[in-house]
């Protein structure tokens, strides 16, 4: 690998990892906004115009508060638990490909940090990392609400990783990879050989399942249980002050980041657009607008996450158990046997 | 037994069908619901900038009146005072002197007027109490302030502007 490759892979890092940040600061904002708009409010407006510098004035407010730690919590771990809690949720965003490839000069420079052939997997493997930093905060809290905080995190992303898992299965079967590259490669443009090339169209139950279980992985309403307020004061960071509880909230909006830039990447074309290969524009521009389109994606995903959030209430506990156990994970069975067949048979 | 009111009414309760059971309707309703919301226009009143509308005998800050050629009404009798339910209202009376007939429409006036708008539950029971219509409760909303010194209002603050301001 040439120093320039390594350069600019490294800036490309950087960016990427900038942007999620940026984006998890302005996901406070817009879900406040979202929010405000829902209820016929509207919302922060006094920080800057429409209340624009709001997350600025959240994150130093975060900063400049007092660092508590209680006496009888396991200060490692305690500290520990919201570090692990962004790492992973950080790191998830390295093997999406952002865009095709970009060409300026003699450099090509390819949209995305790493093409390893087993990204889906690798994605798998932080989503289930990312309850650690969760379980691991609410067990060293050394507090009764905490706790059980954690245990409804750990119970409930264990739980419907497993249909996440199958939902994942009956797309490999229709796609034959486990590249994400690969995969968006293969949702080019919009339409060809009489059927949409975008995944979600050839799997519709399979992403119904998938996003549910994204919300419940993501810890978003409905399945908001591990920190749900009117039980459990704040769930696992209810002993958590300062900039390490904001290290949660963010972690938690990178996630819906990530999660979004997953579903776009898997079902719906990733950074393919309608016609793009139509409007006769070069490569560079339809790249760029592919990023566009992308984002866009996402953003409308990020949209979907707080809509939700503000039309169901929570489950209960053992409803939400109930969904997992009992409905998700057959349907994602089913949805195995059925795509395995209409690719036997009919291709 | 017939029933008193006759008003009961028998609720039938179907068991859902498949499509109920999966709520996917109802959170597509819902969210049709929220969405319908979502392009509203807020009801806030944005306070300090814009303002309600108050009805006509809203009771806000009190205002102490002058008389047409601009002698303050106020003669320190005392009877808002004793009004007060809340106690809000003191005073220090002083006798007018000579010169001074263009200030104070009366012989005595209050050289101290002092109203605590922390303890004032704007009742509206003094402007009812004094008999010469000098105080008024036809003010603005009382404004917030950081300190409770703050809140006194003193004759600066609640005395009518001069006629000819």
């Amino acid at each position: 690998m040439a120093t320039s490759d390594i350069v600019i892979k490294f800036v490309l890092i950087v960016i990427i990892f900038a942007i999620s940040l940026v984006i998890a600061m302005y996901s406070t904002y817009a879900e406040r906004k979202i929010a405000a708009f829902f209820q016929d409010r509207i919302g922060p407006n006094r920080a800057g115009p429409f209340g624009i510098l709001q997350p600025l004035a959240d994150g130093a407010k975060m900063f400049l508060k007092e660092e508590i730690i209680p006496t009888n919590a396991s200060a490692f771990l305690f500290i520990a638990g919201p570090c692990l809690a962004i790492m992973t949720a950080c790191i998830g965003s390295a093997v999406i490909p952002w865009g095709q490839k970009l060409t300026i000069g003699t450099h090509v420079i390819d949209l995305q940090v790493t093409d390893i052939n087993v990204g889906i997997l690798y994605i798998f493997g932080v989503v289930s990392l990312g309850v650690y930093g969760v379980m691991i905060g609410g067990w060293a809290s050394n507090n009764k609400y905490s706790l059980l905080g954690a245990i409804r995190a750990a119970s409930q992303n264990i739980s419907y990783e497993i249909s996440m898992g199958l939902s994942i299965i009956a797309l490999l079967l229709v796609t034959g990879t486990l590249s994400l590259r690969e995969i968006a490669e293969q949702q080019r443009g919009f339409w060809s050989h009489g059927w949409f090339t975008w995944n979600v169209f050839k799997q519709p139950l399979g992403f119904l399942l998938f996003i549910v279980c994204a919300f419940a992985e993501t810890n978003r309403t409905p399945f908001d249980l591990p920190e749900c307020e009117t039980e459990l004061v704040g769930g696992y960071h209810t002993e958590y002050s300062s900039m390490k509880m904001g290290f949660y909230l963010f972690a938690e909006y990178i996630n819906m980041f990530v999660s979004g830039a997953v579903m776009a990447t898997l079902y719906f074309g990733g950074y393919n657009f309608p016609f793009m290969h139509h409007l006769g524009l070069s490569e560079n521009w339809v790249t760029i607008l592919g990023v566009i389109a992308l984002f866009t994606k996402i953003f409308l995903f990020i949209f979907f996450f707080m809509w939700v959030r503000w039309t169901v209430p929570r489950f209960r506990y053992d409803q939400l158990m109930d969904l997992g156990w009992k409905a998700l994970i057959p349907l994602a069975i089913a949805n195995i046997v059925i795509t395995g067949i209409v690719i036997t048979f009919f291709k | 037994m017939e029933s008193l009111s006759n008003k009961r009414k028998l609720i039938e309760s179907k068991p859902l069908n498949f499509w109920e059971r999966t709520y996917l309707p109802s959170i597509m309703q819902g969210l049709a619901i929220t969405m319908r919301h979502f392009f509203r226009k807020p009801v806030t009143i944005s306070y300090p900038e814009e303002q309600r509308e108050f009805s006509e005998n809203f009771r806000g800050m009190h205002s102490l009146k002058r008389d047409e050629d601009g002698r303050e009404r106020c003669t320190a009798c005392g009877l808002c005072a004793l009004s007060c339910p809340a106690e809000a209202i003191t005073m220090i009376a002083a006798e007018r002197q000579k010169g001074e007939e263009n200030l104070y429409r009366e012989e005595k006036y209050a050289a101290v007027y002092e109203i605590n708008m922390l303890r004032c539950i704007f009742c509206g029971l003094c402007e009812e109490a004094c008999p010469k219509e000098a105080i008024y409760l036809d003010g603005p909303i009382v404004q917030s302030e950081f300190l409770r010194k703050d809140f006194i209002y003193g004759k600066d603050k609640l005395v009518e502007a001069p006629l000819n301001e």
